[in-house]
């Protein structure tokens, strides 16, 4: 049928088609759609065999169908059967049908890779491409394990056709990168490489291909490419457009050829062999001199594949890097390319600049340009060729152009795109310091930056330009001066009042000479910006405001009075109100010197590696500028920086600016975690600062001297007691006195659950629970009595001072219980600071007609809110020392009220509720105990002895805490519990 | 609000367009096109967001229509007016197609005018739009200042959906109770579950303001009255239910007409009704619902490339009664390659477009059973997927009411022209339609 296979029509497909095209909605398209597969199928049903042709138009319309987006769950024997046709246009299909829609784990795979097999083998060139291409569209490893081995001998095989080559190079290409594993070297691979010498343009040109992938992997194995390669380029490059004809493109000889040929070239370092080199130099010069030459046609197609070569000839001069002569010619070449009108052009010019700076050879060169980039930073249009500007002006920035480069991108950054803004900051940072000279060029250069770009100056930036000040003495006043000046434009940005809140606060001093910049004067500016500064900024600022007090003791007053203002030491930000706080109270409370101490000046950074350049990496990724030869040129600059290069984030945000750091831990009043290993520690260097304000310095000597009895130990529950207890045993019965209650307050110093109080009528539990400063008791009331108790009625009352000691809020209670019944109240308290004496819990209730009236002691002590801390021998004598104030200790020599048992003794200090240290006092009878009281305002660390001395039944009790009323109140607690 | 009102054919190509409110640009026409229309994947939710901009449609068979807001409006108060605008729409024009909308585009854009006005809905009443939007033009009739006036009036009066002095010589009502059974049964017989939606529309053509009193066999106002023990209802064994006194309604709406006060405290539905037709009120029953066939499916498959199935329907009301329109649809499988089909009554047929053999009856008395069996071949097919067996659907028309509502009284007064309840020509007509009517097999 020789009309049919020429003509073709099948008109039912294209009816069909049309049909669908036509449907004016999806639901139509789907009901012609399962009209059309319902008459498939029922021709496909088998009891009728059907003839090529028309199994090629179903299987065609099945495909159509597919592509539509329709699942096809048949056909695929149908399509297998075509591949056994001996007609092209059927094979051709059925090959189409298998390479769109058989997945890889198909059963039909065996009798495809079967049919492929034959056609393979069929010495039928059109037929053996068909099978190769679709081995190539399915690509599936299954593919690869059948035909792995087939391929490479086709490929090789000398009778086989150059169209068929081509396919099995592609084919090969193409398994190779989807399963390396399966395509085995082998002696084929020699013989592949002279397929670069092959009369056909096509084979070469798919050969390379798949010798460029391979040689990727095993470049020892195709090394002998690297000479046919050069003889072929130079073949091409030498010969006259005409003489390749099919491969002439626009009057350039096999353009794609030449391009993979050089890429291939890339893959290698420069051949050693003298000749080979010596050629293709030449053909490199050849590629250089024809760039030069006048266009041949004025199609843009013509100096595309023209400007192909060349890019991919510069690409290879770069990477052998070791033609000084080829480089600058490349590197003259690109630079004509600069003012190209085309945009591309000059993008890749710009592009493969930023290489050639990178080269020895070129950076000369290349710096030449340098007036024709900064006015395509200036001028250009396209903002990804401004971008790549902006790279090239980086790579060539030297230290004889960098004052050049850095002010002509600061000026660019203030009208520079909005996307590439913080990568030119982070540039010129960096420039800036690694060519500075002299460092007051680059604090200029840098806080110019700040003022024009100061939304995109990254924290490294800023904190950079602090390190560098710190470290280097010389331009210290400068910089003060500096920022003093910039921090006068009425509108500032924030980082610059950071720098300038850090600088002079460290730096004030140096200009403070000059009238024009006292000392208040300083502060008035700083401060004028105060109110528009986010809390992190203003947190800096205020503790440059305490180092003002430190450097200038005349400003003091005024300072204080800024840190006691509402805004601040009520301010709503827990940061702020802490540091004007703790500010103020250190500035009120220490000696200059110890504040001197504290306060001093910022020590040098460690030197580190610049953040800038790690984030500028990050930023940019691979295909940077070159960040290694930017290193470099670091370390020869390094010299020159002097302790500039240090200080990393993490260094920085540490010691950086006195955030939280110095002066929080000091207090150590952060909650959280810290608070039980570092609290302790911070609460001694509390303790030192205050030791040494009061400068005390026989604090050693106290500590050897004989203790004090305390005589008052007695009266220990304080004044309040004796007065508020007589009047409240009013009812007959007796059974309440006050001294009782006493007695029963110290029964649960070391204990939280039990029995409060317990007369015939009434029996009063408690059960309680501490955290932090705040506590919890559940108070259980019970009746006795068969009799109901009515009008019953609890009130907590604080006597005297423990009211603003301590919060105490309770709970109503049911006014009736019943015979036998329990009711239960909460009581909830907050200790707002240290306290001695406990609270009153005065109940009243009639009973059978008679009032009862009863006051006890609710068993709330100050060691309830003990934080336990653990900590070792040394830090535990440590702490001990520096609590030797003689107000700070409190001692007591008693007597044992109870059998001395070193485990009785050892819950009843657990407990208190401070940590028992073990193996701490050398002699192992006596007891250590640490542990942090924690009271709202403020933390007390207290630290405990009890020395026993069974032979006299006898205890030696020391306490030492940081507040003296606390260590009296534990002692005297305590000396009853033993 | 409705920021704007866009009219589409399925191409997306705009054929309305109008915008009530600044903050909608002509690109929110683009966008829903887009993102909706000529989305890759079919939009099922009928609310779109598109750039803050809210998007919602309707499709009207091949129309769309579509309510843009950039602000957060009440997305039901929306759909309530795309709905009464498609039924204004049809009332003015008959069928909402490309065709009609080209063709009175004029008008539509004079009823959107009137319906929305800066995006808030205004009157939507058909009978009332009907007196002053007229397809007439202004030579044609001109109205009388007399006739402005009274429309100004009426559409702003308390009762805007009627207006006064009307007269008919013959004072008559239509009553159409018109329901839709939905099912769905497993292959055993078992309901999972049945609700019927029904709708009592009216035409009403009556002389003056008449105050109407509707009654049917509301549970609620039955047991009320069973306690007096007058529970004598002619015409209840006439239809083909099981004799239920009384249905329970689950939830209903009713015309604006309808004193909402009065069915709250009483239950009882009076009204003045609008002129013309409209829908009084809407309903929904779950319980005791007649179903009016019952389908049996057998479905075998023997061996992989052949399936037999028979299906008996069997209709289940008083034998006097005829079902008509009776429509069985069976699925076949996707890889169905030739079916025969026997049926004893009505015609069969395969349509490979819809994979479905559809089985058509005229009518069929109740009480009557009907059977088709049918062969499937199939083609062996690469895919392991088991066929999913969608359920066989059934459509019909019945001339009860499978929820079992029965129309007790329809009264009419109007005190100041001298026509009283039995001057009132009444026809009441009760029509079940199937709905969602499926059977698992």
């Amino acid at each position: 049928m020789p009309a049919v296979s020429k003509g073709d029509g099948m008109r039912g497909l294209a009816v069909f088609i049309s049909d669908i095209r036509n449907c004016k909605s999806k639901e139509a398209e789907i009901k012609r759609i399962n009209k059309e597969l319902a008459n498939i199928r029922s021709k496909f049903k088998g009891d009728k065999a059907l003839d090529g042709y028309s199994k090629k138009k179903y299987v065609c319309k099945l495909l159509f169908i597919f592509l539509l987006g329709h699942d096809i769950d048949f056909g695929h024997m149908e399509a297998v059967n075509l591949l056994s046709s001996n007609k092209y246009t059927e094979k051709q299909i059925g090959y189409l049908f298998i390479s769109v829609l058989v997945n890889s784990n198909s059963e039909l795979i065996r009798l495809i890779n079967n049919a492929i097999k034959n056609d393979l083998s069929s010495r039928n060139p059109t037929f053996m491409c068909l099978a190769l291409h679709c081995i190539a569209n399915v690509g599936s490893r299954e593919m690869a394990e059948a035909f792995a081995g087939e391929i490479p001998r086709i490929l090789v095989a000398g009778d086989t056709m150059d169209s068929v080559k081509q396919s099995a190079a592609l084919c090969l290409l193409r398994l190779y990168k989807t399963s390396p594993d399966l395509v085995l070297m082998g002696e084929w691979t020699s013989r592949v490489v002279h397929l670069l010498n092959d009369q056909h343009m096509g084979v070469v040109t798919a050969a390379i291909s798949l010798i460029t992938c391979l040689s990727q992997k095993n470049p020892d194995e195709f090394k002998t490419c690297v000479s046919l390669a050069v003889s072929r380029l130079s073949r091409i490059v030498s010969s006259a457009s005409t003489d390749l004809q099919d491969y002439t493109y626009y009057f350039v000889p096999a353009p794609w050829l030449s391009c993979k040929l050089l890429r291939l070239l890339q893959c290698y370092p420069p051949p050693e062999d003298g000749a080979v080199k010596g050629r293709l130099v030449e053909c490199l010069e050849t590629i250089l001199n024809k760039a030069q030459e006048p266009p041949k046609s004025k199609k843009v197609q013509h100096s595309n594949a023209k400007n192909a070569i060349l890019f991919e000839a510069i690409s290879l001069i770069i990477h052998y890097d070791s033609e000084p002569n080829l480089l600058v010619r490349a590197c003259n070449q690109l630079g004509q390319f600069l003012q190209h009108r085309e945009t591309n052009l000059r993008y890749l010019a710009l592009e493969s600049m930023c290489t050639l700076a990178s080269s020895e050879f070129s950076h000369e060169a290349v710096k030449t340009h340098i007036e024709t980039v900064i006015n395509a930073l200036k001028t250009e249009r396209d903002v990804s060729v401004r971008q790549r500007a902006a790279d090239l002006l980086y790579a060539m920035c030297d230290r004889s152009n960098a004052k050049q480069i850095v002010a002509e991108m600061l000026s660019y950054l203030e009208t520079a795109d909005y996307s590439i803004r913080e990568e030119m900051v982070l540039k010129v940072a960096i420039l800036a310091e690694k060519y500075a000279v002299d460092y007051s060029w680059y604090v200029d250069t840098i806080l110019n930056l700040i003022r024009i770009a100061g939304d995109y100056v990254s924290e490294e930036v800023w904190y950079r330009v602090i390190q560098i000040v710190i470290n280097r003495d010389d331009v210290q006043g400068y910089a003060a001066k500096t920022v003093f000046e910039a921090l006068q434009a009425p509108a500032c940005h924030e980082n610059m009042v950071k720098v300038g809140g850090y600088i002079l606060g460290e730096f004030g001093n140096l200009i403070a000479g000059d009238p024009r910049s006292s000392p208040l004067v300083q502060f008035n500016l700083l401060h004028s910006k105060f109110h528009l500064c986010s809390v992190p900024t203003r947190a800096l600022l205020l503790s440059a405001y305490i180092k003002f007090i430190n450097l200038f003791p005349e400003t003091k007053s005024t300072i204080q009075e800024v840190l006691r203002s509402d805004s601040q030491i009520r301010n709503s930000d827990v940061e702020l109100q802490q540091r004007a706080v703790e500010y103020l109270k250190l500035s009120s409370i220490a000696s200059t010197d110890v504040l001197a101490t504290v306060l001093e000046e910022m020590p040098p950074f460690p030197e580190r590696e610049s953040s800038i350049l790690a984030k500028l990496k990050k930023k940019k990724g691979p295909g940077a500028v070159s960040v290694n030869e930017l290193e470099e040129g670091k370390r020869e600059g390094g010299e020159l920086n002097g302790g500039g290069e240090r200080g990393d984030n993490s260094a920085i945000a540490a010691s950086n600016a006195s955030t939280p750091s110095p002066s929080a831990d000091l207090l150590g009043l952060r909650t959280g975690p810290p608070v039980t290993a570092a609290a302790p520690s911070a609460g001694s260097l509390l303790v030192d600062v205050f030791s040494e304000a009061g400068v005390n310095d026989d604090g050693f000597l106290r500590d050897l001297e004989p203790p004090t009895e305390s005589s008052d130990s007695l009266l220990a529950e304080g004044p309040g007691d004796s007065d508020s207890a007589p009047p409240s045993v009013v009812s007959e019965d007796p059974a309440t006195p006050l001294p009782e209650s006493n007695e029963l307050l110290n029964k649960f110093v070391c204990k939280n659950n039990g029995v409060l109080f317990e007369n015939q009528l009434l029996q009063i539990g408690i059960k309680s629970e501490y955290r932090q400063n705040l506590g919890r008791m559940y108070l259980f009331y019970g009746n006795k009595t068969s009799v109901q108790f009515i009008t019953f009625t609890t009130t907590v009352t604080c006597p005297g001072e423990l009211q603003s000691q301590l919060n105490v809020q309770s709970k109503p209670v049911e006014p009736l219980i019943e015979g036998g019944a329990q009711v239960q109240q909460v009581i909830n308290i907050e200790c707002l600071t240290d306290f001695s004496d406990a609270p009153l819990l005065n109940i009243k209730f009639r009973y059978g007609g008679a009032l009862q009236n009863l006051t006890l002691k609710l068993p709330v002590t100050i060691n309830k809110f003990f934080q336990p801390t653990e900590m070792a021998s040394h830090d535990f004598f440590q702490r001990w020392k520096q609590l030797s104030l003689p107000q700070q200790e409190a001692q007591k020599i008693f007597k044992a009220n109870h059998a001395m048992d070193t485990e009785v003794l050892k819950a009843k200090l657990l407990g208190l509720g401070m940590a028992l240290l073990e193996n701490v006092d050398p002699n192992p009878e006596n007891f250590v105990c640490a542990g942090v009281i924690q009271t709202k305002a403020q933390q007390v660390g207290s630290l405990l002895r009890l020395e026993p001395n069974a032979q006299a039944q006898m205890y030696r009790l020391t306490v030492r805490s940081s507040k003296d009323t606390v260590s009296k109140r534990l002692c005297e607690l305590l000396a009853e519990q033993f | 609000m409705i920021g704007g009102l866009f009219i589409y054919n399925h191409k997306g190509e705009v054929l309305i367009s109008r915008v009530y409110r600044d903050d909608i640009g002509r690109n929110a026409v683009d966008a829903f096109r887009v993102n909706v229309i000529h989305a890759r994947q079919q939009v099922r939710s009928p609310v779109t967001n598109i750039a803050r901009t809210s998007f919602f449609h309707v499709k009207r068979s091949n129309i769309w229509l579509a309510a843009v807001t950039k602000q957060n409006v009440n997305a039901a108060m929306v759909f309530e007016f795309l709905y009464k605008m498609c039924d204004v729409m049809t009332a003015y024009f008959g069928k909402i197609s490309e065709e009609n909308i080209k063709n009175n585009f004029v008008l539509i854009y004079e009823l959107l005018d009137e319906i929305l006005d800066f995006g808030y809905p205004q009157n939507s009443e058909t009978g009332a739009l009907k007196t002053f939007i007229t397809q007439q033009g202004i030579k044609g009739q001109p109205q009388t200042k007399e006739e402005q006036s009274q429309i100004t009036s009426q559409v702003t009066g308390q009762i805007g959906w009627r207006r006064e002095g009307i007269k008919y010589r013959r004072n008559e009502l239509f009553l159409d109770v018109l329901e839709s059974v939905n099912l769905l049964m497993s292959p055993q017989g078992q309901v999972l579950s049945a609700h019927v939606s029904g709708r009592v529309v009216m035409k009403s053509y009556l002389s003056g303001m008449p105050e109407c009193k509707f009654g049917m066999n509301d549970k609620i106002v039955i047991d009320k009255q069973g306690k007096g023990g007058t529970t004598d209802e002619p015409g209840k064994s006439e239809l083909g239910g099981s004799g239920k006194q009384s249905i329970a309604i689950d939830d209903c709406t009713f015309h604006q007409c309808v004193r909402l006060s009065k069915f709250d405290s009483e239950r009882s539905i009076s009204f003045i009704p609008p002129d013309g037709e409209y829908e009084l009120m809407r309903y929904r029953t779950t319980k005791d619902i007649i179903l009016p066939f019952r389908v049996i499916p057998l479905v075998r498959e023997v061996g992989r490339t052949k399936l037999e199935v028979k299906v008996v329907i069997k209709s289940n009301f008083k034998p006097s009664l005829l079902a008509q329109k009776i429509e069985v649809r069976i699925p076949t499988p996707l890889n169905t390659s030739g079916v025969q089909v026997i049926c004893m009554k009505g015609k069969a047929k395969y349509k490979a477009s819809e994979n479905a053999i559809v089985w058509k009856i005229k009518r069929m008395a109740g009480m009557k059973e009907s059977q088709i069996s049918a062969e499937i071949e199939l083609l062996p097919t690469n895919d392991k997927k088991k066929w999913a067996r969608p359920p066989i659907s059934m459509n019909f028309e019945v001339p009860f009411a499978p929820s079992g509502l029965k129309v007790r009284y329809l009264k009419v007064f109007e005190s100041k022209l001298n026509y009283s309840d039995h001057d009132v020509i009444k026809w009441v007509r009760y029509i079940g339609r199937s709905g969602i009517y499926e059977t698992r097999c």
